[in-house]
C-alpha cells in the first residue's frame, strides 16, 4: 500500500511517513493525489477527491462504495478513458513507471488493452452485438500484436476462450454475444482483456448482472488466473462479501475521497469508518446469524457538486455528533488508525481510535450481526 | 438464412397481391366510365354496350381481375381496338395515349430510376458524412454548421431549391444545359449533365433529415458500453468509430433510406416537374389528370412493387449488419 497519504488540501509529500507494509516503489500501479473533475452545466463534479494507492503486480485491490462515490471512475481514469474536453484530471498515476496523466492520448492507447485492461459491469452491452465474440478477442490480439495474421489471433483467442473455461472454444469462436449465456459473455470478456497478459486488470463490478452461483465462479476464475499471470488486479464493487473472497487490500470511499484503507483482514476484522461498518451491516453475511437485519445506511450518497462541508459523510453518521463541530467544518485526513496490528491501516475520521473501538462494539450489539 | 428471405419474400408476395386487388377495385369504383372516353360525343346506348363487350368489362370481376394478373405474366390477346397482342408484362391499353401502357412504362422508368439512384447515392453519402463528423466534432463550428445545412435543407422546398439551381447554373453561369433525359448507355455524360441538378436538389433535400438522424443515432452509439470497450482494448480512434460505432449507428438509417428510395422510385412528381423531365411521376399526374385508369393502375402497382422490394432489401441489410435480426 501507499506508504503516505496527502491531505485534500496539504502537501502531498510533507506529511509524516506511515509504517508501510511494503515498499510503494515496487509496485506496478501508483495512484497519488488523483483528482477527477468533470466540468457541468449544473457545475463542477469532483468525482474523485485527492484518492491515494498502489497495487502490486499479484496483489488484489478491492475498492468499495456506493454509486458515486467515485470508484468507477478511477479506474476510468487510469485507463484514461475520461473525454478531455470535459474532464479535469490532476495527481500522479503511474503504470509500470509510466506517468499517465497528461500522456499524449496515442500512448495512453498504445497502453492500453496491452499493459493495463478492464473487464466491464455488464458483458451483454459491453460486448459489440454484431461482430462474433472470437472476432473481438482476436481484434484485440491485434491492435497490440500488428505482426499476428489472422489465423494466430484466431488460435490465440482459442486458447483464451479455452483458458477461462469455455467449453468448445473453436466453435464458441464464431458465436455472438446473445448466443452466450450471461457468466460465459462474463468469461470472453475477462478471456478478451487478459489476451495479451496486462500486467493490471480492473474489474468493474464484474460479477454484479451475473446470478450469485456464477458470481463465484467468475470470482474463482479471477483468482486463478491472476496466479497464472501474476497481475495486479483492481476489483471495484460495492459488494464487501466479494471483497472478502478475492481481494488482499481494501480501500472504501465515499463522495470521491478514500474513507479508509488497508489490509482486507484489518478492514473486515477492525473496520474503524462509521461508513464501513454501515456496509457491512447492509450485507448478509453468510457465517452470521441468518435472522440479523440487514440494515441500510440511512440517507442518500452525497452530491458531488455540492459535497457536505467536513467530513461528507458527517449527514448520514450516526456519530458525528460525537466528534463536535469539527465534523462539519473541517475534512477529516486519512490517519494511521492505530499500532500494532493496525500498522498500515488508515481511516479518515475525526473519532479517536478509543471512541471508534467503543462505538462499533455498540454498532455490533445494536445490529446483532458478529463479524 | 435461406428460411429468413424465404419468409420475407412470401409476405412481399402477399402485400403485393393486396395492393393489386385494391388498385384493380379502385379501377370500378371510380365515377369515370373508361367507355365513353374511347367514343367521346357520336355514342349511342347500344355502341358503348359493344365496345364494353369487346373491352371484357361485362365479364365478373375475378375473370376481369384474372385476365389483367395473366397479363402481366404471360401477355394477352387485347382485340384490334387496343393495339392487339399485348406482349408480358401486359399493363393494358391506353386510349389516352393510343399506346400499351407498358411502353410508355418502359420510357419514363428509367427516367425516374436515373433520377432517383444517384441522387440517393449521394444524400446517404452527403447526409450520414455530416451526421458523422457533427456527432465527433459536436460543439464545435463544424457541428454548427452542418446543423445549419441540415436545417436549412429541411426547410426548404425542392421547387424552390431547384429554381435557384435551374437560375444559377443554368441562364446566369451556363454551366449546364436545360435538364433533359438522355439513357444513360447512349451518352454518359449527356445523360449526367442533364440530370446533375436534379440529384443535388434532391440531395441537398433528404440529406438534411439523413444529417439529423445519423448524427444523433452515432452519439447516442457513441455512449454504448460497447464503444467504451473498444477503446479499453486499445483500438485506435478510427477503427473505434467506423468498425464499432458507425455499424450500429448505421442500422436505423438504413430503414429510413429503405423507405425514401423506395418511395421516390414510386415518381419524384415535384423533381420531375422543377425540372421539366418526364417520369413516372409526372406521368402518374397526368394519368389522374386525364382519367387515363389503365395507366394509373400501372403507376400504383409500380410504385407499390418499389415499396415492398425496398422493404424486401431493408429487411435483408438488417440481417446482414445485426446478427439478431437472423434469429427471428
Amino acid at each position: 500500500m501507499d506508504s503516505s497519504e496527502p491531505s485534500p488540501s496539504g502537501d502531498p509529500d510533507d506529511r509524516p511517513a506511515v509504517p508501510a507494509q511494503r515498499s510503494d516503489q515496487d509496485a506496478y500501479l501508483r495512484v497519488r493525489d488523483l483528482r477527477v473533475r468533470f466540468d457541468t452545466e449544473d457545475g463542477v463534479v469532483r468525482a474523485v477527491d485527492g484518492v491515494s494507492f498502489a497495487v502490486e503486480r499479484g496483489r488484489t485491490l478491492g475498492i468499495v462504495g456506493e454509486s458515486g462515490s467515485g470508484k468507477s471512475v478511477t479506474s476510468l481514469a487510469i485507463l484514461g478513458l475520461h473525454d478531455p474536453k470535459r474532464t479535469t484530471i490532476t495527481g500522479g498515476i503511474s503504470v509500470g513507471g509510466r506517468q499517465v496523466v497528461g500522456l499524449p492520448d496515442e500512448e495512453v492507447r498504445r497502453l492500453r488493452g496491452r499493459d493495463m485492461a478492464m473487464i466491464f459491469q455488464d458483458p451483454l452491452s459491453a460486448l459489440h452485438p454484431y461482430y462474433t465474440v472470437g472476432r473481438q478477442i482476436a481484434e484485440a490480439y491485434r491492435v497490440h500484436h500488428p505482426k499476428a495474421n489472422r489465423r494466430e489471433a484466431r488460435q490465440r483467442a482459442v486458447d483464451m476462450l479455452d483458458r477461462v473455461g469455455i467449453p468448445q472454444p473453436a466453435r464458441r469462436f464464431d458465436q455472438y454475444p446473445h448466443e452466450f449465456s450471461g457468466g460465459m459473455r462474463q468469461r470472453a470478456m475477462i478471456a478478451m482483456s487478459l489476451v495479451n497478459d496486462p500486467a493490471l486488470l480492473i474489474a468493474d463490478e464484474p460479477t454484479t448482472a451475473l446470478d450469485v452461483t456464477v458470481q463465484a465462479q467468475i470470482l474463482d476464475l479471477l483468482a486463478d488466473l491472476q496466479a497464472e499471470f501474476h497481475s495486479a488486479i483492481i476489483l471495484i464493487t460495492h459488494d464487501l462479501g466479494v471483497v472478502g473472497q478475492v481481494a488482499d487490500d481494501v480501500l472504501v470511499m465515499y463522495g470521491g475521497r478514500a474513507v479508509e484503507r488497508g489490509s482486507v483482514e484489518q478492514v473486515l476484522r477492525a473496520p474503524q469508518h462509521p461508513y464501513t461498518w454501515g456496509l457491512l451491516s447492509s450485507v448478509p453475511s453468510l457465517h452470521g446469524d441468518a435472522d440479523a437485519d440487514l440494515v441500510p445506511i440511512p440517507g442518500n450518497p452525497p452530491s458531488l457538486i455540492n459535497l457536505p462541508p467536513g467530513c461528507a459523510f458527517h449527514p448520514r453518521c450516526r456519530y458525528a455528533d460525537r466528534a463536535g463541530s469539527r465534523s462539519r467544518t473541517e475534512v477529516p485526513e486519512l490517519r494511521p488508525a492505530g499500532e500494532g496490528d493496525s500498522a498500515g491501516h488508515l481511516v479518515a475520521c475525526h473519532l479517536s481510535a478509543e471512541e471508534r473501538a467503543t462505538f462499533y462494539a455498540e454498532d455490533i450489539a445494536r445490529v446483532g450481526v458478529a463479524r | 438464412m435461406a428460411r429468413f428471405l424465404l419468409k420475407r419474400l412470401f409476405s412481399a408476395t402477399l402485400t403485393l397481391f393486396a395492393v393489386s386487388v385494391l388498385t384493380f377495385l379502385m379501377f370500378f369504383a371510380l365515377p369515370r366510365d373508361p367507355v365513353s372516353s374511347i367514343c367521346s360525343k357520336n355514342c349511342n346506348p347500344e355502341r358503348l354496350e359493344r365496345v364494353r363487350d369487346d373491352l371484357g368489362l361485362n365479364d365478373p370481376l375475378i375473370s376481369q381481375y384474372a385476365g389483367y394478373m395473366k397479363g402481366i405474366v404471360t401477355g394477352r390477346d387485347l382485340g384490334s381496338a387496343q393495339g392487339g397482342r399485348c406482349d408480358a408484362p401486359c399493363l393494358g391499353w391506353s386510349y389516352v395515349t393510343n399506346e400499351a401502357v407498358s411502353d410508355t412504362i418502359a420510357r419514363v422508368l428509367p427516367v425516374t430510376l436515373s433520377i432517383v439512384i444517384p441522387a440517393a447515392i449521394l444524400w446517404l453519402l452527403l447526409g450520414v458524412g455530416l451526421g458523422m463528423v457533427s456527432a465527433l466534432r459536436r460543439g464545435t463550428w463544424l457541428d454548427r454548421l452542418a446543423i445549419g445545412f441540415s436545417l436549412t435543407g429541411a426547410s426548404l422546398q425542392l421547387y424552390f431549391v431547384g429554381a435557384v439551381l435551374l437560375l444559377v447554373f443554368v441562364y446566369n453561369l451556363r454551366l449546364l444545359p436545360v435538364p433533359s433525359y438522355t439513357s444513360l448507355f447512349d451518352n454518359p455524360a449527356k445523360w449526367a449533365s442533364g440530370l446533375v441538378l436534379a440529384w443535388v436538389a434532391l440531395a441537398f433535400l433528404f440529406s438534411a433529415i439523413y444529417a439529423r438522424l445519423s448524427r444523433a443515432q452515432m452519439l447516442e452509439t457513441l455512449s454504448e458500453d460497447f464503444v467504451r470497450t473498444a477503446r479499453a482494448k486499445g483500438l485506435a480512434k478510427p477503427t473505434v468509430y467506423g468498425r464499432h460505432a458507425l455499424r450500429a449507428a448505421i442500422t436505423p438509417v438504413v430503414t429510413i433510406a429503405g423507405l425514401d428510395v423506395g418511395g421516390a422510385l414510386g415518381g419524384t412528381v415535384i423533381t420531375e416537374t422543377t425540372f421539366g423531365i418526364q417520369g413516372l411521376g409526372r406521368t402518374a399526374v397526368d394519368a389522374v389528370r386525364s382519367g387515363d385508369l389503365p395507366t394509373i393502375m400501372a403507376t400504383v402497382l409500380i410504385a407499390a412493387v418499389f415499396v415492398v422490394l425496398a422493404n424486401v432489401l431493408v429487411d435483408l441489410l438488417y440481417a446482414a449488419i445485426d446478427p439478431r435480426v437472423r434469429l427471428r
